[in-house]
């Protein structure tokens, strides 16, 4: 009797599904509390996604609230404060777009460009740092450095040129909350760029050096040919996160520039649904945001796959 | 279909992934071929790494000498202390003796210490669950988990869940609704895949079971990538404060310390549950921005001991699935 073995750790998988299931149930016992959690915290509020169709009344829970079709949809197409959110949301993801995502692509070349080991390291393990800050912890640190009573301003009274106060300007937030997502996140974000850039042949370099080719040509005909797939998943990444820009950045800073240039559709969720009891109406607003999502994914990659490249998944 | 992560390795402590005739030695001097470097160019260079160096560190440098100031070399500055001028540890003997932050500080060591161990513990075995290819049911129970990278119920439905079983105001709602990423989990599992194939299966031909495999063979040598989740896990417990927000707003015993940062140093609130014992009081004796520095110390310090430790295992090609997800 011949059994088909998948790869070299690869089990038999020609056998009757009972001597399998003998055979494999630790590994199936050991994946359970991990489903179970799933099933738990992620499976049902999938199906509790029907109170965007309901009047959901906490008193009666999901299973008896009535039923309201497409009511919920309808009010969030006619309310401005939802739209403004949705203009926000996308305005502010255009410019972190624009701003943020060349960033660690810059680093990371640069830093690839340090010979010295110990200096790499040492650069790597302080821009890596502030990703693991908490947000709180973000923007507390930008508050004392920038806020009315930051150090900046301090300095900047003590000359006499006036104060910049940044914290509280809706004109300049779009500004303020992408720098804060410079500093805090385009650290970490070199780590996969600099992974890619060791994996480039660096005999390409040689044979392009003895071919004539300086410093920038071979930037341009190397090193960024060699990045492509990476800056495209990346960019795939971003696109189909179009529509969510953090949360709790925007959550703790709401309050201080208002919510007409800082609500976006996550803080909409949150402040329309669960602080003024508008259940069905804050899971109206998510499952629309989640449905664009899934759309927008579902759009990145496809113009991925029409550029050749993977993408997210393959086809 | 194939996911990103699945396809990229993981890189983490490649010296057992990676036979090491195939590891490209990294160049650390400048090959013959090059051109010389421009004294401009290099001068640019240091100067942008100087800056983002400066940048990062600055802001936390000035709140450390703050933290540690008198309240006279506070006066004298005006505000926040560049050069220690007059240094005391008052404001975290204040901070310390204060019933708040203490109830806080160990809320979140608890909630952390709880929350990671058992992360850990739930995602390293189903990681090795799905990690022996031509078992029964892993692509469905993968698939399964796959899933939910892609479509959540959101906010507020998780929330009615969280709150219908009754989590509301409990500790787990702070620690189970968020216990399992399948991001970190499809890490380990690729991980396990791809390392000590030789060994497992001699192990498994001298009758050692799965359980035993995971134990003895796989956990000792992956030790890397386990720091770097457990880092992970340990960082999204300790940095949590929204699930505060929604589950026990009120409560100021069960905080944790981000909530307390939240909202008597960024909110400038005074503290709710000390009016008449800690801060309130105090407030106007000691320094109360070297007080809230102290906090902001307090919320830095467990991350800056145990980041060094992990840290070197974020080499070049370390973690590359990590971003994607």
């Amino acid at each position: 009797m011949t059994t088909l073995r998948s790869g070299r750790t690869g089990r038999p998988a020609r056998l009757n599904w009972r001597i399998r299931l003998r055979r494999d149930r630790s590994l199936i016992l050991m994946t359970l509390p991990a489903v179970v959690l799933l099933l738990a915290f992620n499976y049902a509020p999938l199906f509790g996604l029907v109170t965007a169709f309901q009047e959901y009344d906490p008193l009666a829970g999901v299973w008896n609230s009535p039923w309201a079709g497409l009511y919920q949809f309808e009010r969030l197409m006619s309310d401005p404060l939802f739209w403004g959110a949705v203009r926000n949301t996308l305005y502010l993801s255009f410019v972190q777009l624009i701003l943020f995502f060349p960033v660690p692509i810059a680093l990371a070349l640069l830093l690839n460009s340090v010979l010295s080991q110990r200096v790499r390291n040492f650069i790597q393990s302080v821009v890596y740092l502030p990703h693991f800050f908490s947000w709180v912890l973000a923007i507390t640190i930008f508050q004392q450095m920038l806020g009315g009573a930051g150090a900046v301003n301090h300095f900047l009274r003590n000359n006499d040129i006036g104060t910049w106060d940044v914290m509280t300007n809706p004109d300049t937030f779009a500004l303020l909350v992408t720098s804060q997502v410079i500093w805090k996140e385009a650290g970490w974000g070199i780590i996969v760029f600099l992974a890619a850039l060791a994996a480039i042949n660096t005999d390409l370099y040689e044979a392009a050096a003895a071919d004539g080719a300086g410093r920038w040509r071979r930037l341009w005909h190397i090193t960024l040919p060699g990045l492509r797939a990476v800056i495209v998943l990346m960019l795939v990444l971003r696109l189909g996160n179009a529509l969510t820009v953090g949360f709790e950045q925007f959550l703790i800073q709401r309050n201080a520039v208002g919510h007409d240039t800082a609500e976006v559709l996550d803080t909409f969720s949150f402040y329309y649904g669960i602080a003024t009891n508008d259940y069905s109406y804050g899971a109206a607003a998510g499952l629309f945001k989640s449905v664009i999502s899934l759309l927008l994914i579902w759009g990145a990659n496809k113009l991925a796959h029409a550029f050749g490249e993977d993408g997210l998944y393959r086809k | 279909m194939t996911l990103a992560i699945e396809r990229t390795s993981t890189g983490v402590d490649s010296k057992t992934s990676v036979p090491q005739a195939v590891r490209r030695k990294r160049r650390t001097e400048r090959p013959s071929w090059e051109e010389p470097p421009t004294l401009a160019g290099e001068a640019a260079k240091g100067v942008t790494l100087g800056g983002v160096l400066l940048v990062m560190l600055v802001p936390l440098w000035i709140i450390l000498v703050t933290s540690l100031s008198t309240q006279a070399a506070i006066n004298r500055a005006g505000g926040l202390v560049i050069w220690p001028d007059g240094l005391t540890f008052e404001a975290y003997r204040v901070m310390l003796s204060d019933s708040t932050v203490r109830s806080a500080l160990i809320v979140s060591f608890g909630i952390t210490a709880v929350g990671t161990l058992l992360s850990m513990a739930v995602s390293v075995t189903c990681a090795y669950g799905l990690s022996r290819r031509g078992s029964l049911g892993h692509r469905f129970l993968l698939t399964l988990m796959i899933i939910t990278m892609f479509v959540n119920g959101g906010l507020i439905p998780t929330f009615l869940v969280v709150t219908g079983l009754g989590g509301y105001g409990q500790w787990w709602s702070l620690i189970l609704p968020s216990a399992v990423s399948v991001f970190n989990i499809l890490i380990l599992r690729q991980f396990y895949s791809t390392t000590s194939v030789d060994l497992i299966e001699a192990a498994r031909i001298d009758g050692a079971g799965d359980w035993r495999i995971l134990w003895s063979i796989v956990l000792p040598t992956s030790r890397a990538v386990t720091a770097v989740m457990a880092l992970f896990y340990g960082v999204g417990y300790w940095n949590s404060f929204f699930n505060v927000m929604l589950y026990m707003p009120t409560d100021s015993e069960k905080w944790p310390l981000q909530y307390v940062l939240l909202t008597y140093v960024n909110r400038g609130n005074g503290m709710p549950g000390s009016v008449n014992s800690g801060f309130g009081d105090q407030f106007s004796q000691t320094a109360p921005l070297a007080l809230q520095m102290a906090v902001v110390v307090l919320t830095l310090v467990p991350l800056l001991i145990v980041y060094p430790f992990v840290q070197k295992h974020f080499r070049t090609g370390v973690l590359t699935g990590a971003i994607k997800g």
